[in-house]
Parts: C-alpha cells; structure tokens; sequence
C-alpha cells in the first residue's frame, strides 16, 4: 500500500485546463468514477463528474468557527478554496456499507460477503486530506482485521491532488505537519496557475500509475517559470495559515488534565449534534447493524457511521457509559489529539478545520486545546474570568 | 488449644491493643459452644455480651412476618458478633443463629462497659475498632443495595 | 433438513468479518433469564479460543453480541452462556437444537492461566461473570497439580440466579479446590453464606508475593474487589478483570467499545488491574 516518495525520477510537467479535462476523460475511460469538488446547497462538496465545467469556477470560501459561506473570487480558479463538509472518507469509508448478505434458505443461512466496490479517482485532494487517509490506513488496514471494503476502495483509487492557493482561516495544517503543500501519497499533484499567463497546472508525478496516465495526455515539460509560479503558490498558502495548534506534548497535556473545569465550559456550549465527527475526515466510529429485508429470507449486515457524541455510543444493557455531555466531548478531543497516539501511533487531527466550521455553535478545537495547556493542571475555576 | 490471650494476640481485631488492655479483655472472655440451630442472639433482649467466633457459621436474621426468619448476613471464623453491648439501649437490634457447631469466645459486655467508663484509653481503643468493623458491614449493606447483579442497572 | 451448507467459496474461515456458520446441538437452562448453547461448525470451525475470550454471535436477522466462552469442548464444540437483556441476546436464549447461529471470532485477550502456573490463584466471579471464568476453572481443576491454593469465590443475586449452580457444588463436593458461594439476597432454604464476595475474600489466607487473582463481574462488583485484594497487600499487576462494553466489531474497529486508550475488545477483554484500574477510577472516561 505504499506509495513512492514525492521526489520520484519523474520531471514535472504542464497541462492547461483542456488537459485537465483529456486527463478526467482518460480516467473515466479507464472504467473509473471522477469525483471531484462541486458546488451544491450552497457549499463545496465532492460529487461525480464527467465535465471539468462542474468544478466549482471563480468560487472562494469563507470560514470560521460555526461559519461557512461561498463567496465569488476576483478570478475565475478551479480550486481556490480549501475543505467543505464532505471528505474523501465519504467515499472510502461510505456512510452506509453493507459487511455481509445473509440469506435463509433450506439448508439454513448462508453468508456472503458485498460486491466489490467502484475503482474511483478523486481529483482535488489536498494535502491534509491524504495525511487523514493515510491515518485511516493506519486504522482500518493497518491491523490485525483489515476492512476488506476501504482496503479495496483505497487500493483501487487513483489521487489527484491539488496544492492550497488561498487557506482558510480555520485551516491549521502547518500546526500538524500535514501541509499545505502535497508531500505523498498521491498519483499527480496539480498546482493551479493563475499568474496573468494562460492557466494552467503544473502537475507533479508522485507515482509510476501517475507517470503512466500523463504520457497519455499530452503535456509539455515545465519550464523554470512554471516552477517559480508554482512556489509562489505554495509559499503564500502557507504564510496564509493563521490558526495554529502547538501540538508538541499536547496529548500528555490532555490526559494529564481529565478534571480539568475547561471540560464543563465546552460541555455548556456544546450540541452532541455530531457534526463534527460527520465532517472530520479521520473519524472512523460506526454501528454494525442488522438491516433485516421485508423479505424474511434475506438480511444484510450494515456499517454505518456512528458518532462518540451519540449517548447511546457507549450504552451497555441499560445505561450509557458517557452519559454526560462534557463526558462525550472530552471523549471526543482527548481521543483526537491524545489517545490515538496509544492506538495508532499519530495524531488524529490533520488540521483541516472543518470541526471549526461546521460546529453550529463554533467550538475550536485549537482554542479549547490552548485553552487547557495555559491552565495545565487547574482542577476548579479560579475565581474572576472563564477559564 | 490457644488459651484465650492468645487468641486475641494473634486476632486482626485486637492484635494492636497495648498488653494491658488485652491481658483485661482476655479476662472478660470466656470459651462456649454453640449446636446447630442454636440460638445465640434475639432481637430485643438485652445486649450484654460480644462473641470473637473461632469456628463455625452464625447467621443474622431478621423475622419478617408472612416470610419468617430472613437471613441478612453470615459471619464465619474470626468474625465478631454483636456490637450493641457497647450502645444504648444495648439490645439486640437482630436474631443470630448457629448454622453448625460453633466454637466462640464470650466477652463479658456489661464488665467492660464499666472499665471502659473509667479507662479511657480502653474505651477508645475498643470503640475505634468496634466502628472499624461496623464500617465494614455497612459497605457490605451498601454493595448489596446497588444490587448489581440486577439487569438493567448500567454499571 | 440437510445438515450440509453450500458456502459460497469467498467466505474465508477465517476471515473476522463475515460470521461463520455453526449449530445449536445443546441447550441448559442454567436461571431464569440465563441459557447455556453448545454450538458445532457446520463446515470449517473457527480457531479454538481460550479461556477469557469471546466471539461475536449472529442471529439472523436479529444481529451480533459479544458472549465469552463459557467452556471449551472437544471436536471444535463451543458453549456459550447467554443472558437474555435485549434484542439479540433473548433471541439467541430462544435458539433450539438444530438452529444456527453464526459465529465471528475468536477475539480478545486470554486469562492467561498459563503464567499463573506455580501460584496460588483466586478466582473470584459475580452474577454471570462465572461464565467467563467457568474455562479457567475447568482448566485449574484438570491441572491441579501445576497450581498451589485455587479458591473459587462465586457471588451473585440470589440462590436461584448462580448460574451453572450444579456444577459449583461439584466443585466444592471434589475438595480439590476451596470454593464459597455468597448471595445478597437469601432463601429460606440457602444454607451457604450471605453478604458481598469481598466479604468472602475477608476470610481467605491470602499470601500476596504469590497470588493471581481473576475477577468478573458487573463492574462495581469489580472495583470493590479490586479494591479488597489490592488492600490485603496483592499487587495489581497480578489481578486480571475481564471488562465488558459496548462491542459491535470485536475486532478493534467500530469504536464503541474504548476505554481512554484501550479498545476492551482488542486490548481486553482480560487486562491487568494495574491498566485499567486508573482508567475506571474517571467517571466516565
């Protein structure tokens, strides 16, 4: 499952946008689903497309705690903005998934495991989104009982991804070391340029599978002016972080700081809407559940995404085990940035800020977490401010 | 057989009392035997002696009417029986039974209710330790009625 | 109906996540609300568990419970002992001879007997939780010479609710091991003891340097006797509890299960007090 390093033999090369779209219809002739960033309901999701008219043209977005708006760039880019709702664990690790079909005949019941899955190519991965893949690899793949269905999506994906041009103010990539900048794991990496010339990519050969697609297509080999258009775009999407997260010791922080008050004022905030988890594209909790058919005869076992934040998450005949809702948030933060280390040996948290966004009362993970490392070891609230 | 002192010396109970004061309680004790079926307490009589059991079941009950004789608790080797000599009303606030042969010391209560009266330092060190194992009993009694093993309780 | 079964050639053995077919060819009602099944592969068996372990069992149409072993037979036969408290479970304490049921497993961590060899050991069990530790029993009693003082302290509700209560008494009848039984609430007609297993526990000799504990149990049950052995001087790193949560993978994955950074069902369900003892001492971690 490992994929070469970024710093292959190959040369980087240009493809202007009508070579994107050679590149789209050779994937999609290949048998493959393109799935790619598109506008709808007023957000940036990732849909199927065959046209690289349905990328989102000339779109920005604006995002801070609990706040996410589209706004019209002064330009007409393909990829000037960063993460939505959706993540590409939306097509990995899907939210509904059947684990097995179960069907009661004569000679009793016989078990039979799903179809394989669709061969995909997502194009306009970023960089944090391929370092949250590679986290999920560590925990669905990487163990002792690999999930033949993400095993097989993942193996069978193609990854096209794209540099940041314009972070947003929730994004703390820099913090966690997961970009801006693409570094592996994927098949090409395109960087968008909008520098008064004709626009174009400059697309960088991250694997064999990706050198082989791009001879087909007709490129030309990037010229030293495309290579300093490209660094500019890198180094100013990473002046363009603002946000930080100094995660350096923060899980013995954390799990040194379980009675800290700061748990009590998030609580108070804090929906259990489970947004969070739908949108955070590491997260991996899901039921397992009979889905009997109106049929008597046939049943399906389904996976379905499941959240900490559910009450009955951790319900045992009975009762709940986190019943509280500062029990379930700090189940949620201290698992994220601390005890995925025990587990999994990295952080859980790739910095994308979608939790930020997309928490309806704008919950920030970096300030709760800044929060608890400058009041290490408080057990009750001083007196005067909030903690 | 142990003579009684040393019985006590080596007892978990009274094992840390001063010579002095074990040398007098040793005093006040006395060896019985209890049968089967036997009778050792009944609720409501007066509460005058306290039991080190040696050897033995002993089981405390409470008449219930409608249910008769319900059992609350049972006490084996080394247990002690009986804590209501030392306050008043000193009754016995429940009945105990011998299950089979039981071998016990008797301590004389109402004698060392009036040493105690006198020498604090005894008095201290028994009620201290008498509180010890009431303390116990009422975790016990607690434990029970989180009843646990029930269904539907969430642990 | 023909016992043979057409399984479609993708369906590994051993593969973790599709349950594997087996048949009730015996059921004990051991109380009330408690049902012992033993099970037979159909086809290919799973791997044979140890004691402490647990499988994942399906019931069609119904849906999947983690139920530890509750004894491990010959021929590749398993018996689990199911408490019917929802769903699945009643279902599987309704199965007859000849239903089938399927099985995912084995899962989890052992008991571990292994390296209690040469110790005395002291097995403590609540309520259903002798049904986990029943495997441990039979194999301290099949090797009772490798093992010095074995004491089997068995608590539960009430006379009527000890589960495998025949074979209990066995036990204590063979003098081979030092079992007591307790119940909270008494019969007229109980004639053992009555009060907490810590209480038990109390009036056992107890010679910490050498001691293995086991406990299972609700897991009040746990911590109160946790804390009893610990107080007579027994490390912690030598008390095993078996912990129960929240399972629907059994394999680690599914996340309901975890406990700050274990997951009981991959890490445990048998973990050494010294690991879990400071976790369960967080409300709600």
């Amino acid at each position: 499952m490992a994929r070469p390093p970024a710093h292959t033999d190959h040369h980087p090369v240009v493809i202007d946008r009508a070579g994107l779209q050679a590149l789209v219809d050779t994937l999609i002739a290949d048998g493959r689903t393109v799935v790619a960033p598109t506008v709808r309901d007023g957000a940036i999701v990732y849909d199927e497309i065959t046209k690289i008219a349905e990328l989102p043209a000339g779109w920005g977005d604006e995002q801070k705690p609990g706040h996410y708006r589209l706004q019209r760039r002064k330009d007409d880019a393909l990829f000037g903005y960063v993460v939505g709702p959706d993540s590409w664990k939306r097509f990995l690790f899907p939210p509904v998934s059947v684990t097995w079909r179960a069907e009661l005949g004569e000679d009793g019941v016989a078990v039979s495991p799903p179809p394989q899955p669709p061969r995909y190519a997502f194009l306009g991965v970023r960089a944090c989104e391929l370092a949250a893949i590679s986290v999920q690899d560590r925990v669905l793949v990487n163990t002792p009982y690999p999930d033949r269905d993400y095993a097989a999506r993942r193996e069978n994906a193609m990854f096209i991804a794209v540099n940041c041009s314009t972070p947003a103010a929730t994004c703390f990539c820099t913090s966690m070391g997961t970009g801006p900048r693409v570094a592996s794991g994927y098949d090409l990496g395109l960087t968008e340029l909008l520098d008064g010339r004709r626009p174009r990519f400059l697309v960088e050969i991250g694997s064999d599978r990706g050198a082989a697609l791009v001879a087909r297509l007709s490129a030309h080999d990037a010229v030293p002016t495309d290579r300093e258009a490209a660094a500019a775009v890198w180094s100013a999407a990473a002046a363009g972080i603002s946000k930080t997260l100094p995660a350096d010791g923060i899980e013995d922080v954390l799990v040194r700081n379980l009675e800290h008050p700061r748990w009590d004022t998030v609580a108070a905030r804090c929906l259990t809407c489970a947004n969070c988890t739908m949108v955070c594209p590491t997260c991996f909790c899901a039921d397992f559940r009979e889905a009997g058919g109106l049929d008597a005869h046939q049943s399906e076992q389904h996976r379905t995404w499941a959240s900490c934040f559910s009450v009955d998450h951790s319900q045992l005949h009975g009762g709940s085990m986190r019943w509280t809702v500062k029990s379930r948030y700090r189940q949620w933060m201290v698992h994220k940035l601390a005890t995925w280390h025990d587990q999994f040996g990295t952080s859980g948290c790739v910095g994308c800020g979608r939790c930020i966004a997309w928490c309806p009362v704008g919950i920030d993970i970096t300030e709760e977490a800044a929060a608890i490392r400058a009041t290490d070891g408080l057990t009750r609230p001083s007196t005067g401010a909030t903690p | 057989m142990k003579t009684i002192a040393d019985l006590l010396a080596e007892h978990k109970f009274f094992g840390e009392l001063d010579p002095q004061s074990l040398e007098f309680v040793a005093g006040c004790g006395k060896n019985v035997h209890f049968a089967p079926g036997e009778r050792i307490l009944t609720e409501g009589e007066p509460a005058n002696t306290f039991y080190v059991l040696r050897s033995g079941s002993v089981a405390l009950s409470f008449f219930v009417p409608g249910r008769g004789a319900t059992v609350i608790d049972t006490l084996g080797d080394g247990d002690l029986l009986g804590w209501s000599w030392l306050f008043p009303p000193y009754r016995w606030q429940f009945d105990a039974e011998a299950r089979d042969d039981v071998a016990a010391v008797a301590f004389d209560g109402a004698c060392l209710r009036t040493k105690c009266d006198s020498d604090a330092r005894l008095g201290y060190a028994l009620t201290q330790r008498f509180a010890r194992v009431i303390l116990g009993r009422l975790q016990s009694v607690r434990m029970r009625m989180l009843d646990v093993y029930g269904v539907g309780t969430p642990h | 109906m023909s016992m043979a079964l057409a399984l479609p050639t993708e369906v590994r053995p051993a593969d973790a996540m599709v349950p594997v077919p087996y048949r009730v060819v015996g059921r004990a009602r051991e109380t009330a609300d408690t049902v012992t099944l033993t099970l037979e592969p159909v086809a290919q068996p799973i791997a044979d568990p140890l004691p402490g372990q647990f499988n994942m069992l399906y019931a069609f149409g119904v849906g999947e419970v983690p139920i530890s072993i509750s004894a491990i037979d010959a021929g590749h036969r398993l018996r689990h002992t199911v408490r019917g408290v929802g769903a699945v479970s009643q279902q599987l304490c309704a199965a007859e001879a000849g239903a089938m049921i399927g099985v995912r497993g084995p899962f989890g961590t052992d008991w571990g007997l292994d390296t209690a060899m040469g110790s005395d050991v002291l097995v403590v069990a609540g309520g259903i939780g002798l049904a986990p530790l029943r495997p441990v029993v039979h194999q301290l009693l099949h090797n009772r010479r490798r093992f010095r003082r074995v004491t089997v302290l068995v608590g539960a509700r009430a006379p009527e609710e000890i589960v495998f209560r025949g074979e209990v008494a066995s036990w204590q009848a063979s003098a081979r091991i030092t079992v007591r039984t307790t119940v909270d609430y008494a019969t007229a007609a109980w004639k053992g003891e009555v009060g907490v297993v810590p209480t038990l526990i109390e009036r056992v000799t107890i010679d910490p340097e050498v001691t293995t504990v086991m406990i299972c149990g609700p897991e009040v049950m746990l911590r109160f006797t946790a804390a009893e052995v610990l107080g007579r001087g027994i490390a912690a790193e030598r008390v095993r509890v078996s912990m129960e949560r929240n399972m629907q993978c059994g394999i680690g994955r599914c996340g309901h299960c975890q406990l700050g950074p274990v997951m009981v069902c991959s890490h445990g369900p048998v973990f050494p007090w010294s690991r879990v003892g400071p976790l369960l001492a967080r409300r709600e971690l």
